[in-house]
């Protein structure tokens, strides 16, 4: 095994609550839109996010290959194999899980709350935030499956990132990899790391969201 | 005006990840090797890189990947070299002027591996032979099946002895895995069937016991198994280093580069996963083994015709 | 007198329904104006208008003598506050609804504590500030919202049948807070209860059908209507 135990743990964390955050910043204004807002489409906008919910990871990570390799569209920018390209990946593969979650969180909580606040002296931003505040069980709960879904897939790490030792090697393809070459002992044990992160991420959250 | 302000909050936040997720972990040049699964998954590799990396402050960033899929990421300019064992593979990357620069830096053997009990008796006999008992007794037979160095080799094994392996796969007894060495081994391993192995990878299973298969037919020339490396035609793709990609060339040939090598595994496995080569076909120390190496390797009688050396001469000398 | 809002000619309609039809009105500054009419009248969708929340179809609200709706709307929406009839809330403590508009206003936490304390005490209310909003009775969660309310420290209250599902206890506490609170703020309440408009307020208007049919003094209106329907309203003949 070249490389420590914990500095993979540490990159696939990283990685993936980067790639967390970078879909936050469209998916929470995209999930309000279309959780507080009635306009044409938006039915069949939500329906295509849940459909998109369990498109395979290998397929996310091929098209975003052609994107970034050299000879593709995007190959000027250099960021194939690179860390950016899993978190680009990540956060698109993870977007879906996020906006339906959360759209379907913000769709349950009493619309009236919004007028509420703004007689309280909320703008609208702030009315809209409000909302938000009162779906955020279910919004880290929406978090925390992102997360999950993102740290344990394989297809775009390996396909974008290409599982170079010291640059874009994280858990789920350091465990591909421990297969394939006999090191049994060493994905064994990144698997129980997985699954620790895993599992009690969720158990975590389900404390605190415990009233 | 409240709209531009969030549009340009959004904007700033977005730019700040990218910027700290670019700013975090690189530094340092690196050089991007495509390289097959069989080489990197031995461990060679990133022992040398560690090396490399040591003497000359560049990482070496080994993409591993089947022959095949390796060539086709460098013709895409996703890589500034490559590290196979295809060799009609190789002559076709050449004649494209897709890559040149070509060396060959070591040579192992694959070898049939099967049960001990050895159903088919095809122990000692020659690789075609022992296909041949193989396919008239019906003994399983996993293949590749994933167009790797090693089941391109397998293929004209099989086609040496009469078999065509889309005819093959029709039958009962001969799976395909589709997955990778150490995958196929386990499965030919579970299931009591032969297969086509490369050392290495056999070896470092055999040692962590995830096996339970024997070497039956081995070192026979036919089962040769030629590394070489290249670089990618720097006029098809102008951003790749195609400077350091040369320098990592002259280590690989170089008298450190070739021990690295051969010396690799002996303290694990008692002997090496890969034989240096270079010495060997400068000095021709044995001249039947450097004669199949040719045979199997070169093209017009060279490792690397002079129309393809991309002006490395020095590499020849 | 000192007028604090003024509507002009103020129409709303829902899917070309009209709701409300030119009502013009004057509210003047520290009265307690109520709005009385049956069910239906227009009195909610009255109030909404006046809080912000919804704006007029056609028609103008002039707010302390400058026209509302413009990029402000936010600013004059921190000095009306509305108590809703169903009141809703914030799947939380009692303290955190309350505190939700200080927050919004700016204020240092030690602040927001004083006030949670001092109008929690004023609806009668001092232990509750940590028991969950779900976890009390209808009456107690009215006094929170009216507490919620008063906090702020609008210029304008609005409030909306404020007893309309309570018993009776919990009607005369109501009561007393509003006659306490409107010692220093303007107070406008939406009722279809007479004798609650009748003992709480100054003034009256009397909606019907979306129009504003009378509007006087609370004895004149009791004892010389001066419309017709107003006269059968207050005799409880529409009821
Ligand atoms: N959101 C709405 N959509 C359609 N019609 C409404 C809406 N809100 C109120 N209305 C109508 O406006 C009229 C006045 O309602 P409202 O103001 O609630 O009366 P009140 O509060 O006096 O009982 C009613 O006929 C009601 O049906
Ligand atoms: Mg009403």
């Amino acid at each position: 095994m070249s490389e420590q135990l914990f500095d993979l743990v540490v990159r696939s964390l990283w990685i993936s609550g980067t790639a967390l955050l970078l879909a936050l910043t469209w998916s929470l204004p995209l999930s309000l839109l279309l959780g507080l807002k009635k306009f044409r489409g938006r039915k069949i906008l939500i329906s295509a996010f849940n459909s998109l919910l369990g498109i395979p990871t290998v397929a996310l990570g091929l098209t975003l290959y052609l994107l970034f390799s050299h000879a593709g569209p995007l190959g000027f920018l250099g960021i194939l194999y690179t860390p950016v390209a899993i978190i680009i990946g990540q956060a698109l593969l993870i977007t879906p899980i996020i906006v339906s979650l959360l759209t379907s969180a913000i769709e349950s909580v009493d619309p009236n709350l919004k007028d509420l606040a703004k007689t309280l002296g909320a703008s609208e931003r702030q009315a809209s935030l409000a909302i938000l505040g009162e779906a955020k069980k279910g919004g880290i709960l929406a978090g925390v499956a992102a997360f999950n879904r993102a740290i344990s897939e394989l297809g775009i790490a390996l396909m974008v990132g290409g599982n170079l030792a010291g640059a874009t090697r994280v858990m789920s393809t350091e465990i591909a990899r421990g297969v394939t070459t006999g090191e049994m002992a060493l994905s064994i044990q990144l698997t129980i790391i997985l699954l620790l992160i895993v599992f009690g991420l969720t158990v975590l959250v389900n404390l605190a969201g415990k009233d | 005006m409240k709209k531009r302000a969030e549009v340009i909050t959004f904007i700033a936040v977005v730019t700040f990840f990218i910027l700290i997720v670019a700013g975090a972990p690189q530094s340092g040049t690196q050089l991007m090797v495509a390289t097959t699964t069989s080489l990197y998954d031995s461990g060679l590799l990133d022992v040398m890189a560690e090396q490399y990396y040591e003497k000359y402050g560049v990482h070496l960033r080994f993409l591993a990947l089947g022959s095949g899929q390796s060539l086709e990421h460098a013709r895409r300019g996703d890589a500034d070299a490559v590290l196979v064992h295809a060799p009609e593979l190789e002559n076709v990357f050449l004649s494209e002027n897709a890559g040149g620069a070509r060396k060959i830096i070591a040579y192992n053997f694959f070898a049939i591996v099967g049960p001990s009990d050895d159903p088919a008796g095809i122990e000692n006999t020659s690789p075609t032979e022992a296909l041949h008992r193989i396919a008239q007794t019906k003994a399983t037979w996993v293949s590749r099946g994933d167009n790797s160095g090693t089941n391109i080799r397998e293929k004209s094994l099989w086609a040496a002895s009469g078999f065509e392996s889309e005819e093959l796969s029709d039958e009962d007894w001969y799976l395909e895995s589709g997955s990778g060495m150490g995958t196929t081994l386990l499965i030919a391993s579970e299931r009591g069937a032969y297969t086509l192995a490369d050392m290495g990878t056999y070896l470092k299973y055999r040692a962590e016991n995830l096996i339970d298969l024997k070497v039956l037919v081995g070192e026979g020339k036919g089962l040769l198994n030629v590394y070489s490396v290249m670089a990618i035609n720097p006029e098809n793709h102008p951003h790749l280093n195609f400077q350091e990609a040369v320098r990592f060339i002259k280590f690989l040939i170089s008298e450190e580069g070739q021990k690295l090598i051969g010396e690799f595994g002996v303290k694990e496995y008692g002997h090496p996963l890969f034989y240096p080569a270079v010495q060997l076909l400068k000095e021709n120390l044995d001249p039947q083994l450097a004669n199949w190496i040719r045979e199997c390797a070169f093209f017009d009688d060279s490792e690397c015709p002079d129309q393809y050396r991309l002006g490395q001469d020095e590499l020849y000398l | 007198m000192n007028v604090i809002m003024e509507l002009k000619k103020v129409t709303r309609e829902y899917e070309g329904k009209s709701a409300l039809c030119g009502i013009n009105l004057k509210i003047k500054h520290g009265e307690v104006f109520s709005l009385i009419g049956p069910n239906g009248a227009g009195k909610t969708t009255l109030l909404r208008i006046m809080a912000f929340l919804d704006k007029p179809t056609n028609g103008k609200i002039i707010y302390k003598g400058k026209e509302a709706w413009g990029p402000n709307l936010t600013k004059y929406r921190k000095k009306v506050t509305m108590v809703f009839q169903r009141p809703l809330f914030f799947n939380s403590t009692v303290f955190d609804n309350i505190a939700y508009g200080l927050k919004l206003r700016g204020y240092s936490s030690e602040e927001i504590e004083q006030k949670v304390d001092n109008v929690l005490r004023l609806v009668k209310m001092e232990d509750f500030q940590e028991r969950s909003i779900k976890k009390i009775s209808g009456g107690e969660q009215q006094r929170v919202a009216m507490a919620r309310a008063i906090a702020l420290n609008p210029e304008l209250l609005l409030l909306d049948e404020p007893t309309a599902n309570l018993d009776p206890a919990n009607t005369k506490l109501i009561e007393k807070i509003i006659k306490k609170i409107s010692k220093i703020t303007t107070v406008v309440v939406a009722t279809h209860n007479l004798f609650q408009a009748k003992r709480l307020s100054d003034r009256i208007g009397c909606l019907l059908s979306g129009r504003l049919i009378d509007v006087g003094n609370t004895r004149d209106i009791f004892s010389r209507p001066r419309d017709e329907r107003t006269k059968k309203f207050v005799r409880g003949e529409f009821f």
